[in-house]
């Protein structure tokens, strides 16, 4: 192993961090402000992808793809957020959704016996759709429950069923095929040093994550909106109490988190590829990430990021035998001795 | 309660006897099924207890399994060993590795509580997993390992549907016997004390460390039972037994049917085990089903399909309105964030 | 979202059957020929599970759902891609849906889930893709109602380690996924090239799943010759590309599915001139060939790949049989006899089999080319067929009885004697 594998490693491994820190400073920042784990987080991540690809087939621009798939996850990262995750307020709104949603499927249901679809009696269909989403309507409205804000166990768990329900979404929606995203030309080339190839791409992912980096913790560090994000995460409570809306802090940060790991995903998606069960691949990677850096803590996810992409890639490059568990048992430790990471706060 | 503790106890044995007798008499496919999630149900059983009984969410469940799975299949196939009445034997080890290993990461596990729990859990579940997945001398690694023929004893031959299902049902009747008794003894209701206030059983002077360090060994124990018995059941063993899903489906499953009741357990792993058998044969879109069952269930039922009883005579008495005052979740996020 | 089981057409064919006056056939109504069919149609897999179903669907189409004069009952099953699932599902098409066959699995874990089901329950089991060697090789004893149908996962790689030799290669690097069928792939290869003086000098197994093979790219040795590869689904797309981004411009053979047409369509550039081999090729120029992916490509949306073409293939080789028996299931013992001694002209060339039920076909080495092809009019990525090895079975140019001696290729087997 000569001077040139270190290096070469050592780059390949801060490339992979950086785009392990897009998927992880997501998830940190929804848990430091919301204390909830985001188990959708891969499921962004692949989404991000997935509606990457449609933007660059309809306008053959992958420039284009990255906001347009980033801003389009966190759309849904809000939405999921304020109506199923903290939905004071707008109940209606979130019934309405899931008596529409489940309306569907017992119509799809009855169609197994009526065969209004396949008889091309779509009118028929949505009447029964309706009228079953207008009953389910009344009964969810009537019934109490306690709200799901109390409860952080069933925030997560309603965030794992939401993850099933995009795997399956996407797989109707895009095929199971396995796709690739390819960055323009110039971006497939590589930088030669020397002997040493660097391709552009990975200097591309770094750099971006570099300047995401930046940009975050100057948001947080320097603008009013960034003091109430860090008040809401030191302690929600008292930052209510100052008069800071933690609940569109909330919102806000989820969509955030959202935006960070679709935009990850388009990015990925050209190094990783588009491919159903990538969601749930990612995710431990995104949790190693932000468990190793610290719940809460965007440096802790830098830090957390690089040491992974470090760990996993030379773990690889010089155990290939033991790859997966050189990168979990060091996270499992690190939990053990600092249950909060790194640099996290309880 | 609603019922009388009896009235409930009464019921349950009801069922169970009712399932018993007409499950053998259905169609094999059925008979399969039954056994499968009577199988799986022990593992869901022995999360609830850590869920539903301690409040531990542990995402991690399904490594107990896994160990009590491969230890059953590696002695299987690379010993001939596990198929007369050495079975007895394969159950003790997959239990006793089981408890060990639950007994090596509660040291690393119990000190967290809440959702740090939950992701050092899954932690270390996903150590597990790497090792099945790329130890290929010891687990087969992708392909895992096949468990070719049942057991014999006692003139029993297993490799008879019917006689392997109502061997599972014992194992698992008698399982839940287990839990049972273990909840309702003051080890269990100090178990509750510390799901609901840990700092007060602290003062009253309990150690609770050692509670919920006990209390994850013995459903790591049963996870085992539980591995031993699916390795039989499926036949095959393979990295798919330990990955992040099956510790979700059954975190899942137990939330469906009611945390911290047992029998929700139960419930939860045979809809949820049904849903994907059964329905997966009749329609292609049978995932949304599963998701919006428990979307549903995690929005409008919180307690889980065994707590409608209790909603239904709740509505009845106060009309609809949410309960007054600070519910246990709520008491549960004051202390978490203080 | 298009339903895949067949139960529809069954009244339909049942009153056209007795219209047309075949009730002699059998008694009261036309024979009935139950099949299942085991493949991953949610999860992950699911489109590959998808395209194994469209190719056994689309011979049954072909043949107005009837094989040689018994109407075919197809019932299609979900694994979900996971092994227990498929025997459960597998018990279930025998034990109540009473099916006269069960087919499909994918993986090999699937294949190795559903023989024993086969031998428990005494019928017939039929493998289109599900390629593990040792089922038809060391472990036939054992599965004495499966027939594979598909390949084995070595045998292409047996011929191409010998056109290595014959192109002037010395030496390679593998680097491959790291498990049973990676093994067995890159074992074939390096076997045959080395018995014909070629030499491998380094084995790299990246697990699984790898997508960023920054880890292993720059550990290649680079003064080899070539460096052949078994990559898997997203693993093949990822692959070549980070390869030509580390400089590499070495010539670059495969296994088949490092290069199959499953991801062939979502390639770039990168992969002009790479050499893989297999029984099949979309590319294939025979009027069969053409034929078959004109109309699956106007049917389905996309070129077939041997996912599709091996259940197609299958169809039609159950098909032969009952055509011999005039429509009647000859009991499994006899089909699985009868299906031993089948010689049909497929989509890919001459199949038949050889006494250990796996197939003998030819084997051809193809290179990626960009060009316009059955007159499309784009230029698209094929897989051209640059040299044809004819009648290979799964032990190649080796001895049967030399070759079972062996174990089964794995990551140490055969050794790597010339790595450093």
């Amino acid at each position: 192993m000569n001077t040139q594998f270190w290096i070469i490693q050592a780059f390949n491994g801060i490339s992979y961090g950086a785009l392990l820190f897009l998927l992880g400073a997501g998830l940190s920042l929804i848990f430091g402000v919301m204390r909830i784990v985001n188990l959708a987080h891969g499921s962004y991540f692949l989404l991000g992808g997935y509606v990457a690809l449609t933007v660059i087939w309809t306008t053959d621009s992958w420039l284009l793809s990255l906001p347009v798939a980033a801003l389009a996850i966190a759309v849904l990262g809000m939405v999921m957020e304020r109506l199923f995750l903290r939905s004071a307020g707008l109940e209606f709104a979130r019934n309405g959704l899931i008596a529409i949603g489940v309306a569907l499927l017992v119509a799809l249901a009855i169609d197994e016996w009526t065969q209004f679809i396949a008889s091309g009696n779509w009118i028929m269909f949505v009447v029964v759709a309706l009228v079953i989403a207008a009953g389910l309507y009344y009964l969810l409205g009537n019934v109490s429950t306690i709200a799901i804000e109390a409860d952080p166990l069933r925030q997560v768990l309603l965030t794992v069923g939401f993850a099933f329900l995009f795997q399956q979404a996407a797989l109707d929606i895009w095929t199971g095929n396995n796709f690739d995203i390819f960055p323009p030309g110039p971006l497939t080339q590589s930088m030669v040093i020397g002997q040493l190839y660097f391709p552009l791409y990975r200097v591309f992912m770094i750099a971006t994550a570099a300047f995401i980096g930046v940009a975050l913790w100057l948001a947080m560090e320097k603008t009013r909106m960034g003091a109430m994000v860090r008040a809401t995460v030191d302690d929600s409570e008292m930052a209510r109490g100052v008069g800071i809306d933690t609940s569109r802090i909330s919102m806000f940060i989820f969509g955030l988190g959202a935006f960070l790991a679709g935009l990850g995903g388009v990015i990925g998606g050209a190094f990783l590829g588009i491919y159903p069960g990538l969601d749930f691949e990612v995710l431990p990677l995104a949790f190693a990430v932000v468990i190793i850096g610290g719940m809460g803590s965007l440096g802790g996810a830098a830090i957390g990021a690089l040491l992974v992409g470090l760990a996993d890639n030379f773990g690889k490059a010089l155990f290939p035998e033991i790859s997966y568990f050189t990168l979990y048992a060091p996270m499992a430790l690190i939990l053990a001795v600092k249950p909060t990471g790194l640099f996290g706060r309880e | 309660m609603f019922k009388s503790q009896t009235a409930k106890i009464a019921v349950v044995c009801a069922v169970l006897a009712a399932v018993a007798i007409v499950v053998p008499n259905t169609n094999s496919f059925l008979i399969l099924l039954a056994t499968r999630i009577l199988a799986f149900s022990i593992l869901v059983m022995s999360l609830d207890i850590l869920l539903g009984y301690t409040g531990l969410p542990s995402l991690g469940q399904a490594a107990y399994l896994g160990v009590g799975a491969y230890a059953t299949a590696i002695l299987a196939s690379k010993y001939q060993f596990g198929f007369g009445y050495d079975f007895w034997l394969v159950v003790v080890i997959g239990v006793v590795l089981a408890a060990a290993l639950a007994a090596v990461f509660g040291l690393l596990a119990i000190r967290a509580t809440g959702v740090y729990f939950l992701m050092i859990t899954l932690a270390l579940g996903q150590c597990v997993w790497g090792l099945a997945y790329r130890w290929n001398s010891l687990t087969g690694g992708d392909n895992g390992i096949n468990v070719r023929g049942r057991p014999q004893f006692f003139g029993l031959d297993l490799a008879n549907e019917i006689t392997f299902f109502y061997v599972v049902f014992g194992f698992f009747a008698a399982s839940l016997l287990v839990m049972f008794v273990l909840v309702r003894s003051p080890f269990g209701r100090s178990l509750a004390g510390i799901r609901e206030r840990e700092l007060r059983m602290q003062i009253l002077g309990y150690n609770t460390w050692l509670h919920k360090y006990i209390a994850f060994i013995i459903a790591g124990a049963f996870g085992g039972l539980s591995g031993v018995l699916w390795a039989h059941t499926a036949g095959i063993v393979s990295p798919e037994n330990v990955i992040i899903t099956t510790s979700v489906d059954a975190i899942l499953m137990a939330v469906l049917g009611g945390a911290g009741t047992l029998i929700g357990g139960v419930i939860g792993t045979t809809i949820v085990i049904g849903l994907r058998e059964y329905l997966s044969t009749l329609v292609p879109w049978w995932q949304y089903v599963l998701g919006a069952v428990y979307v549903l269930t995690i929005l409008y039922l919180p307690s889980g399909l065994m707590g409608i009883p209790e909603r239904i005579r709740q509505r009845g008495s106060e009309s609809g309105k949410t309960k007054v005052g600070k519910t246990e979740d709520q008491e549960k996020l004051a202390s978490a964030a203080s | 979202m298009t339903t895949i089981m067949n139960k529809g057409m069954r009244p339909l064919l049942l009153g056209g059957c007795i219209a047309l006056g075949l009730a002699p056939l059998s008694n009261a109504s036309a024979e009935e020929l139950r099949i299942g069919f085991l493949a991953p149609t949610t999860g992950i897999f699911a489109q590959i599970g998808k395209d194994m179903v469209n190719g056994f669907q689309m011979y049954l189409d072909e043949n107005k759902g009837a094989f040689g004069g018994a109407d075919v009952k197809f019932i299609v099953e979900d694994t979900v891609g996971k092994p227990d699932t498929a025997v459960t599902k597998a018990k279930k098409l025998v034990l109540q849906d009473k099916v006269h066959m069960f087919m499909g699995g994918l993986l090999a874990s699937t294949g190795y889930a559903l023989a024993p089901v086969s031998t428990a329950e005494k019928t017939v089991y039929l493998s289109p893709v599900a390629a593990a060697d040792d089922l038809t090789q060391r472990q036939l004893d054992k599965y004495p109602y499966f027939v594979r149908t598909g390949f084995s996962s070595s045998q292409p790689s047996h011929p191409e380690g010998q056109w290595a030799c014959d192109q002037g290669y010395k030496t390679a690097v593998t680097i491959g996924a790291d498990y049973a069928f990676g093994y067995e792939v890159i074992g074939g290869f390096q076997k045959a090239f080395e018995a014909c003086g070629g030499k491998v000098v380094q084995k790299i197994w990246p697990p699984i799943g790898t997508k960023d093979f920054g880890p292993y790219i720059p550990t290649i040795k680079r003064d080899a010759d070539i460096i052949f590869t078994l990559m898997v689904g997203p693993m093949s797309l990822q692959f070549p590309k980070q390869l030509r981004a580390a400089g590499f411009n070495k010539p670059v053979l495969g296994g088949g599915t490092s290069y199959d047409e499953f991801v062939l369509p979502f390639m770039g550039d990168e992969v002009i001139g790479h050499v893989s081999a297999l029984q099949y090729s979309a590319a294939l120029e025979t009027p069969k060939n053409e034929a078959f992916v004109k109309k699956y490509r106007e049917k389905y949306g996309k070129v077939p790949s041997y996912y599709s073409e091996s259940n197609y293939t299958t169809a039609q080789m159950i098909d032969e049989v009952i055509k011999k028996n005039n429509g009647k299931f000859p009991g499994a013992e006899d089909f699985v006899k009868q299906m031993s001694a089948v010689e049909i002209d497929a989509v890919r060339g001459p199949v038949k089999l050889d006494e250990s039920r796996n197939p003998v076909h030819n084997i051809y080495i193809k290179k990626i080319e960009k060009k316009k092809m059955f007159g499309y009019d784009k230029e698209e990525l094929w897989n051209t067929v640059i040299k044809t090895y004819k009648n290979v079975d799964q032990f190649g140019q080796f001895d049967k009885a030399e070759f079972l001696k062996q174990p089964v290729y794995s990551r140490d087997y055969p050794p790597c004697k010339y790595c450093q």
